[in-house]
């Protein structure tokens, strides 16, 4: 894996919407550089025969049957919101970003 | 916005081959939510709730909420894997989809990525002018539907120039089945056509598998349509690579699928024709236009750092369900057209119509509903074609074919006469209530009472003597001019033949003088 630099960390960054400085940016490389090393030395062991770890203990096919539960009531629901219009979430518009 | 240039459709197959690619998401209509014990609006109990009803602690990402796999989800999308022709997954993760953007609030999307439950299918699809293809497909993976944004002020009301934005998380976490294919090769003119008709095909699979209520009005299914053209090569030589494509999201109707890809392989001829090269893109599709307009540019799968799921378990579906669910499969659907074929006894323009509609399953519905085929036939390729047309909307969606069974009940038994069941289904489809209530509030019934007949004719007869005497001497197509005017005392409700049949009985016995 190549080493990762400072535009990788900037992208990084406005992938997760966070605002650093270029000081945050240099230091985060460093950081990251870091661990990245440390995730290539394990990868070092992990032979394409050591199946990859997603949960610590092995259970698989844990379901919940087709049952209507509760639902938060709509106040409950708006409570944390910063701002509502009594039944929907008010959010700042962002251009263009549709999924 | 400049519109943009098109190439004449046939010059551009000329020189280049369209290639397309389709996504089709399938909502799930189980009882609850993918993850969370919410009820799911895309089952019709639920569907129309009030905005954030429908929302669990998981669906709004609230901290320490754990998502639980819906298990009927699981065997449904086995299922939709094997009518698919897929191969099953021996064991599959879940997968994180990482992006900010408020229609999710855990700024991920839970899907699947590298493990998706079902891979490498084929599903046999049938042309309105009888080509049969075989669309690949690549993978169907589950994963959860996001909320909903309404935007809000800016000029126009649309994404750009939009103020704020209203969320409905309702619909996150809907139960959704991606279904991916792989690039098509050779639709060649037909593509817009093999898009429309792939489409139909999904939608008639989930249908006969009973787990989607398949709306598409309603988004239950919902297309996104890629579209490459590459050069053709000279003879002897080798193919071109395929060209850079575009993804038109979020058609969502049978016509849009076909209009959109025919508009994006006009576009795009036209730029690549003149030298210019194809941004690789989503685009948004006009239903109002019949055009697109660039909006974001694609992001690289990198973007959405992808990685296993770590609140969520592998999901292992076991050799002996994979089997249970595929002795349950119904009859593929080509298999079940030809049947559906005999059985009707429609012959195979008639058939074909139904098809090119995408109505085969409206119909067969509405036969089960105990309408006859060829009334069946009738009112959905005819009326209610033409008043979707009018509407730039499926058939589908203006009626249930439970309506259309009673309304063609209501023309056998002699309440309507076609030209009266014509108006009873634009009040239907107006939403004015069922066949029935239509025929009330609007009083559209037959006049079958033969005393009021006898009155509007016998009034006809003695205000035209020339024709009753006409009619007495043997004249019987004189009649026709009494006939008229006795439909038009009854406001057209009634029956022509029986009007007709009283006139010829009243004349004969009728006095002249009266």
């Amino acid at each position: 894996m190549s080493e990762i630099n400072a535009e990788q960390v900037a992208h990084l960054a406005n992938l997760a919407r966070i605002a650093l400085t270029e000081e945050e940016i240099e230091h985060l490389t460093a950081e990251l550089r870091q661990i990245m090393q440390a995730v290539e030395k394990v990868s070092e062991v992990a032979t394409p025969d050591v199946p990859p770890t997603s949960h610590p203990i092995p259970m698989q096919n844990v379901f919940r049957d087709d049952v209507v539960g509760d639902v938060l009531t709509v106040e409950q629901a708006l409570s944390g919101a910063p701002e509502s219009d009594g039944s929907r979430f008010v959010v700042s518009a962002i251009l263009g970003e549709e999924q | 916005m400049a519109r943009a240039e098109l190439m004449d459709f046939d010059e551009a197959l000329e020189l280049f081959e369209p290639v397309i690619g389709l996504e089709v998401h399938v909502e799930l209509n189980t009882r609850t939510k993918m993850f969370s014990a919410a009820p799911n609006p895309a089952n019709s109990e639920f569907h129309g709730a009030e905005p954030n009803t429908l929302v669990a602690p998981v669906d709004l990402g609230l901290p320490g909420s754990l998502p639980v796999v819906n298990g009927e989800a699981v065997r449904n999308s086995i299922s939709l894997g094997l009518a698919l022709g897929c191969g099953i997954a021996e064991s599959c993760r879940f997968a994180r989809k990482n992006y900010f953007y408020p229609d999710l609030a855990k700024n991920y999307q839970i899907s699947q990525y590298d493990e998706p439950i079902a891979f490498e299918g084929s599903v046999e699809v049938e042309l309105e002018n009888g080509r049969v293809f075989q669309v690949p497909i690549e993978r169907a993976h589950m994963e959860e539907d996001a909320g909903k944004l309404t935007h809000v002020g800016g000029s126009t009301g649309r994404i750009h120039g939009a103020e704020y934005s209203l969320v409905d998380y309702n619909r996150a976490g809907v139960p959704l089945v991606e279904i991916v294919t792989r690039p098509i090769f050779g639709g060649e003119a037909d593509a817009p056509a093999l898009a429309r008709a792939y489409v139909s095909t999904i939608r008639d699979i989930v249908i006969s598998l009973g787990i989607s209520e398949a709306r598409m009005e309603r988004g239950n299914l919902r297309c996104d349509a890629n579209v490459s053209l590459r050069p053709r090569a000279a003879a002897g030589e080798p193919a071109e690579p395929l060209g850079t494509r575009t993804e038109t999201k979020n058609v969502n109707s049978f016509r849009s699928i076909e209009r959109a890809v025919r508009h994006e392989i006009q576009r795009q001829a036209a730029i690549l024709a003149k030298g210019g090269t194809i941004t690789q893109e989503t685009r948004h599709w006009h239903e109002d236009t019949g055009t697109t307009s660039p909006g974001r540019p694609k992001s690289d799968a990198d973007d959405y750092r992808y990685f296993p799921e770590p609140d969520l378990l592998p999901v292992v579906p076991s050799r002996e369900l994979v089997e249970e669910l595929r002795a349950a499969l119904p009859e593929p659907p080509a298999a079940r057209r030809r049947r559906l074929k005999t059985e009707w006894g429609f012959t195979d323009l008639e058939f074909l119509d139904v098809l090119n509609g995408g109505l085969l399953v409206e119909v067969a519905e509405t036969v089960a509903a105990g309408a006859s085929p060829a009334a069946a036939r009738k009112w959905w390729t005819g009326e209610l074609t033409r008043l979707a047309n009018a509407r730039d909307t499926d058939a589908a969606s203006l009626v249930t074919p439970a309506e259309v069974a009673e309304l063609a009940a209501l023309v056998e038994a002699g309440t309507l006469t076609d030209r009266l069941a014509r108006q009873v289904l634009e009040g239907v489809a107006a939403g004015e209530g069922s066949p029935k209530q239509v025929v009330d509030a609007r009083r559209l019934a037959v006049v079958s009472d033969d005393g009021a007949l006898v009155a509007a004719i016998d009034e006809a007869l003695a205000s035209q003597p020339d024709v009753l005497a006409k009619i007495r001497d043997g004249k019987v197509q004189a009649a026709g001019a009494v006939i008229g005017a006795v439909m038009k005392a009854m406001q057209g409700k009634a029956d022509a033949a029986r009007v007709r049949e009283l006139v010829l009985e009243r004349a004969a016995g009728a006095d002249a003088g009266a």
